[in-house]
């Protein structure tokens, strides 16, 4: 056994363990944290794929920016685990048909056994050293996937409009100042120097 | 001199001897960070004291030089003390998410043509990835420490540290527009040619140039953005509780962290390891293994002195400007940083296809 297959056996256990934790873990805050050592080791499994340029944004966008803001949210709320364990077996059948659904869209999607295995799923060739990811990614997806990439980003903006219109909230007094006018401001419209005589003190 | 270590070792088994060099390679690396670490606390008291007209540390050695050994080894040989109530695991494990990412950027940066541990394609991604991590410590530090005031100052260093990094990768961005490349060494290459410092990305992206630093400042928690720790409101921030070892490493990671963007803002935008004198001095002056050239030309030296001049105004900054207010520094994140990186964004793409001279023809 190579390295390489050292690494992904260590990769893949540390990424399962983790993700069963995420969903097992009673403290929010610990899922929290656990998806976010799923998604690292996922990216370096990326990395044992040749896919660095994914894998490292992989890292930036969910690991360093998506789940920082998550894991904000989760300790600012104080969950009260037993009012959310209540109705456990009163959803449990809606949540298992929900299972049920989902397990078989995926199942349809990617269509039986024969998909999987080594044979379908071949290692990926290694490149020369000259080879870039990034290059390769960047000319895919400016050429042939142009349309659903500009889809996707128009898609996020009407995400990202919809939760500002969500969480926008006119406040009645505001107080906030402006700020050309805290910048505007001089010396001479604050200050007045007043000349006075001094007192005399041996009266 | 990595061949004659090779050799040397030929009786151990290749894959063993490659570790060997590695961890060597690392270790080449780590210790003088660190070594650099501890004496810029020690610059950074001299400094800000000459500046407050005060003499700084004189005690310990001559001239207060062994200073940052006193305050090591007192560090070290303080108790650690747990808040009651809070979770050890995560309140010991989040000064090591600090230091981790702090080190692991160092990975790929390169000193020199060849002084590099690990020459990645997209190394500026790497970097940008792993500075992204450093705000794990940070949070959990102020949730782990099961306290208002630690809590309080990490949820607004984790804003602060989020939203600055979005005004930061869009000015990397930019300097990947221009040298059309990811990687750091590369980068440095681009901006080589006849004229000296007028090639440096420092006057085509010059905006970008400004906004990085000043997001590097914001990203290191350091003055006039360290409200994180504003001492005059809530204490010390997110370390609040720490003492002994777990709270110098957050000072380590701070400090590590505060060399590197130092020294990406040397590579990126003054030409890294490049000598400001090509093109001013004949290169016959500058080529060749002569004590001149090796002063005048390209050099590790060069990348080292331009990034203490940037650790300088670190310092420079915190001795001079007040504190940010906290609304300020998210209107200036948010605001104006971001809307200059993508115009000028837009006008480096222009001058890159323009060809403008002398940098992009």
């Amino acid at each position: 056994m190579g390295v390489e297959s050292i690494t992904f056996y260590i990769l893949s256990s540390i990424l399962v363990g983790s993700a069963v934790l995420v969903v097992s873990l009673r403290n929010p805050v610990f899922c929290a944290l656990a998806l976010v050592l799923a998604f690292f080791t996922s990216a370096g499994i990326w990395i044992l794929l040749e896919a660095e340029f994914l894998a490292l944004t992989l890292i930036l966008v969910y690991v360093g920016a998506v789940m920082v803001l998550f894991l904000f949210v989760v300790m600012m709320l104080d969950i009260n685990l037993a009012v959310l364990r209540e109705g456990f077996t009163r959803y449990l059948p809606f949540g298992l048909g929900v299972a049920i659904v989902l397990v078989a869209q995926l199942a349809l999607i990617v269509g039986g056994p024969e998909q999987f295995g080594l044979e379908a799923m071949p290692k990926p060739e290694p490149h020369a050293a000259d080879y870039s990811n990034t290059k390769e990614i960047g000319r895919v997806l400016y050429t042939v996937y142009l349309y659903p990439f500009e889809l996707a980003a128009v898609i996020l903006v009407v995400a990202i409009i919809a939760a500002i219109t969500l969480t926008l909230r006119r406040r009645r007094k505001k107080q906030v100042m402006s700020v050309d006018d805290q910048v505007k401001v001089r010396r001479n419209d604050r200050v007045r120097l007043v000349k006075m005589a001094s007192g005399n003190k041996d009266k | 001199m990595i061949e004659a270590i090779e050799s040397a070792l030929s009786f151990l088994p290749a894959g063993l001897v490659t570790l060997i060099i590695i961890v060597g390679k690392i270790l080449v690396l780590v210790l003088p960070l660190m070594g650099a670490v501890a004496y810029l606390t020690l610059a950074e008291r001299k400094v800000i004291g000459y500046m407050q007209v005060r003499i700084g540390p004189n005690r310990v050695g001559p001239r207060g030089l062994l200073q940052p050994i006193a305050d090591a080894v007192k560090l070290m040989f303080k108790e650690t003390i747990f808040p009651a109530k809070a979770n050890r695991f995560l309140f010991i494990s989040a000064p090591i998410l600090t230091l981790a990412p702090a080190l692991a950027a160092w990975a790929v940066v390169p000193f020199d043509d060849e002084l590099v541990i690990s020459d990645i394609d997209a190394s500026l991604l790497y970097i940008l990835a792993m500075t992204s991590l450093g705000v794990y410590g940070v949070i959990i530090a102020g949730w782990a420490s099961n306290s208002k005031y630690a809590f309080l100052g990490a949820l607004r260093s984790a804003a602060q540290i989020v939203s600055y990094e979005i005004a930061m990768g869009f000015a990397l961005v930019g300097v990947l527009v221009a040298a059309g490349s990811l990687n750091l060494g590369a980068i440095v290459e681009a901006q080589r040619g006849g004229l000296g410092i007028i090639n440096w990305y420092m006057i085509p992206l010059l905006p970008l140039f400004v906004v990085y630093f000043i997001a590097g400042v914001a990203e290191t928690n350091r003055a006039p953005f360290d409200v994180a720790e504003g001492e005059s409101e809530i204490v010390a921030g997110f370390h609040v509780e720490y003492s002994s070892m777990t709270f110098s490493i957050f000072f380590l990671a701070e400090y590590a962290n505060m060399i590197l963007i130092a020294l990406l803002t040397a590579i990126m935008f003054l030409g890294g390891w490049l000598s400001p004198l090509n093109g001013v001095l004949p290169a016959s002056l500058l080529e060749g293994e002569g004590f001149l050239a090796l002063i005048l030309g390209d050099g590790i030296h060069w990348l080292l002195a331009k990034t203490a001049f940037f650790l300088f105004l670190f310092l420079w900054f915190r001795a001079t400007f007040p504190r940010y207010r906290y609304d300020q520094i998210m209107r200036l994140g948010w605001k104006i940083f971001i809307p200059i990186t993508i115009v000028w964004l837009l006008v480096a793409a222009a001058m890159v296809v323009g060809k403008v001279g002398p940098w992009f023809n």
